[in-house]
């Protein structure tokens, strides 16, 4: 997925505010950094270049395909009571595959709960992201065989470790970054606030991505922000951009750049990637009960899947074959995920005692020895009948 | 370097030293802990010497330095946190509850968190509101967490060595009232186990437990009540999380009775775990119940009712009197 031409704008972060000003004088409306129209047009921008080759793009396509289609199986999953919850990425998956396949490797994740598509461009297996949902474990994957951190399901909490993975790296001398994944509803949380506050200070190599899908469960962003979520972060000293988080071409563009921004050393960036949360926040949710059906109609014509595909056909990019095969590997993820859930054992009883300490504590001692005896006593008990 | 005599935050701040020397990867947080050298000059010199990339003065925002600090860990530090005093904590209750604390659970293991977070704690000192506190129990009670408390300087400057070195987050309670109590710190040592409880003074007729600021009105207690002729047993508990209950055990299947003490609150304070586990332990060693002396279930009140709202010698000898009376 490396362009080098894409690597272009890597200062543009710092000369963002003049040409945003610019921009808006041109296009008269918001600042919307878009490279495929709803349309499957390619557009330019004047900060934000790409330029791919047709395998890059159909990789994008691919990957965007293989994440819903992961998506929706957790959600049958979940329908057929094989998980507990799912959060479900529909509508997301260009900003999370843009973003995602604008890392490089030793670049550091720190996701939400909800970036399948991020820990699918990391190669984290996807099975790996379902034990959590089927409850059998909290996550349990070692963040660093891929530089992808645990989910985080406090809102908002892990823009601090990502300030602070980032601040460590900076201490190394190291030239990787950190992208930290948020919502519109945790741009609320103090602990975000706080990562602004801290990343800028000590100019910290971190990407905040900040996935505005509209609504924090019931509540829309106007319940969050009186502006523009990308505009907070002129109040902390560093530019905010607000990308078309349905095109994966634009929010592709512009995280390399604001990675590559934070790599050289020039501090944080923020993103407000503007997409839509197609599903119900999880499959506990009933978005029904507080908006319309107009609305998810209207952003359905945005689908970042769709307009790509019209971009590839139109320009010839890929052919029948291609979607076909494409078609037959989503259904053999699709099957390897429902066997590889079905198959997840349920943890042994004792396991809830392991890893409270790395270094051992005596009352987890005391505790687990008494349980597993407990335990024993009903083995003996039926031993003896 | 020999045993030399010196005040409790004296031994931290030459713990502190220690460890920046000994490993690279420790960093110290907090804030005003850099040129001020701390509210209570515990780090003076130190960023002097270490320089401002590992004697960090942070933004005032304490859920911030915590959740830096783990991301810190994340990324292979020893991050050693300072809160400037206890009442303000809680910003970063969050972060130490949800993230820090559950981090290797939730990594099963693969992530270690080696996060000391030092707070100065207790009152006695005739400050302002917030600045007085024992929240101690609040820690004690999150699975994850290792909560500690020196009450003499030795221990002040070993427990915070051996704090640094655990991979597991460590709660460091500083009695800030005993910052400038001296005494002996043998830098060259081989130190106790960390949560292991020590008998500060033996006695035969009832067990005082305490720990941090409490230690010494329990000893000075235990002096008085020789004077009347009681032998009393103090127990420096060093460790609320995990309590060493083997040692305590020992000291009252000897002596039969206990009085726990601490300066926070009884109601649900660690003084209530105690008693329902050495009940548990004691039962038919026991003379008299378990009787336990800290604060009230009332706000911290203002410093001039502090000495009431606090143990003192006599409310202490009072419960001591109680027990013996069973």
């Amino acid at each position: 997925m490396e362009s080098t031409a894409a690597r272009k704008p890597r200062r543009s972060g710092a000369k963002r505010t003049s040409a945003g000003n610019a921009k808006k004088k041109a296009a008269g409306q918001t600042d919307l950094v878009q490279l495929l129209t709803p349309e499957g047009e390619r557009v330019e921008h004047p900060e934000y270049s790409i330029d791919l080759t047709p395998d890059e793009l159909r990789g994008l396509y691919r990957d965007m395909v293989l994440t819903r289609r992961f998506d929706a199986e957790a959600t049958t999953l979940q329908r057929q009571g094989e998980l507990g919850l799912w959060a479900s990425l529909l509508g997301q998956e260009a900003a999370q595959i843009g973003s995602g396949r604008a890392l490089n490797d030793s670049d550091y994740v720190f996701p939400t709960y909800r970036e399948h598509g991020v820990a699918w461009c990391r190669g984290v297996d996807p099975t790996n992201l379902l034990g959590m949902f089927r409850g059998v474990n909290h996550g349990g994957w070692d963040p660093n065989s891929n530089n992808f951190h645990l989910y985080t399901i406090v809102i908002g909490s892990q823009t601090l470790h990502a300030t602070g993975y980032a601040m460590g790296i900076a201490k190394d001398g190291a030239d990787s970054a950190v992208i930290a994944y948020f919502g519109d509803g945790a741009s609320s949380q103090g602990d975000v606030a706080e990562s602004f506050t801290f990343s800028a200070v000590y100019n910290a190599p971190v990407v905040f991505f900040c996935q505005n899908n509209q609504w924090a469960i019931s509540e829309p962003t106007e319940r969050q922000t009186r502006v523009p979520l990308y505009q907070r972060a002129q109040g902390f000293g560093f530019p905010g951009v607000r990308v078309d988080g349905n095109d994966v071409l634009a929010c592709l563009a512009v995280t390399r750049a604001a990675l590559e921004r934070a790599r050289t050393g020039q501090g944080p960036m923020l993103i407000e990637a503007f997409t839509y949360r197609m599903g119900a926040h999880t499959t506990s949710d009933d978005p029904t009960r507080y908006r319309s059906a107009e609305e998810r109609e209207l952003w359905e014509t945005k689908d970042p899947i769709l307009r790509l595909h019209t971009y590839l056909t139109k320009q010839g990019l890929a052919d029948e074959e291609f979607f076909a095969g494409l078609e037959r590997e989503s259904d053999a993820l699709a099957k390897r995920v429902r066997d590889a859930v079905r198959a997840m054992p349920d943890p042994d009883d004792l396991a809830m005692f392991e890893h409270t300490y790395a270094d051992g504590h005596a009352l987890v001692d005391e505790e687990r020895a008494q349980f597993a005896a407990y335990q024993a006593s009903f083995v003996t008990a039926e031993e003896g009948i | 370097m020999a045993a030399e005599k010196m005040s409790l935050s004296k031994a931290i701040n030459a713990s502190l030293r220690t460890a920046l020397e000994n490993d690279p990867k420790v960093l110290i947080m907090g804030e005003d802990v850099g040129k001020l050298g701390g509210v209570f000059r515990v780090t003076d010199g130190l960023q002097k010497d270490f320089g401002e990339d590992r004697v960090i003065d942070t933004p005032l925002a304490e859920s911030g330095i915590v959740g830096t600090a783990i991301g810190l860990a994340l990324r292979g530090y020893r991050p050693v946190v300072e809160i400037q005093f206890d009442g303000f904590v809680f910003p970063a209750y969050d972060q130490i509850v949800t993230q820090l604390a559950k981090m290797h659970a939730r990594s099963l293991g693969k992530v270690k968190m080696p996060v000391v977070i030092r707070i100065p704690y207790g009152g006695g000192i005739g400050a302002v509101e917030h600045h007085s506190e024992s929240p101690e129990a609040l820690f004690a009670h999150v699975a994850g967490l290792k909560v500690i408390s020196p009450s003499n300087a030795s221990d002040a400057y070993w427990m915070l060595q051996q704090a640094i070195g655990s991979d597991d987050p460590v709660i460091y309670f500083e009695p800030k009232r005993r910052y400038h109590d001296k005494s002996e710190v043998d830098t060259s040592a081989i130190p106790a186990p960390l949560h292991a409880a020590r008998v500060a003074r033996p006695g035969t007729d009832l067990t005082l437990a305490a720990y941090g600021p409490m230690v010494k009105v329990c000893l000075d207690a235990a002096a008085a009540a020789a004077e009347e002729g009681k032998s009393v047993e103090v127990v420096d508990l060093r460790s609320m999380s995990p309590i060493d209950f083997d040692t305590l055990q020992g000291s009252v299947e000897r002596t039969g009775r206990l009085v726990v003490v601490h300066e926070a609150p009884v109601f649900l304070g660690t003084g209530a775990e105690i008693a329902a586990r050495i009940t548990e332990r004691c039962f038919y060693h026991l003379e008299a119940p378990v009787l336990r002396v800290g604060g009230f279930h009332a706000p911290y009140p203002p410093s001039r009712l502090e000495d009431e709202y606090l143990p003192g010698l006599d409310r202490v000898l009072d419960a001591v009197d109680r027990a013996l009376a069973y």
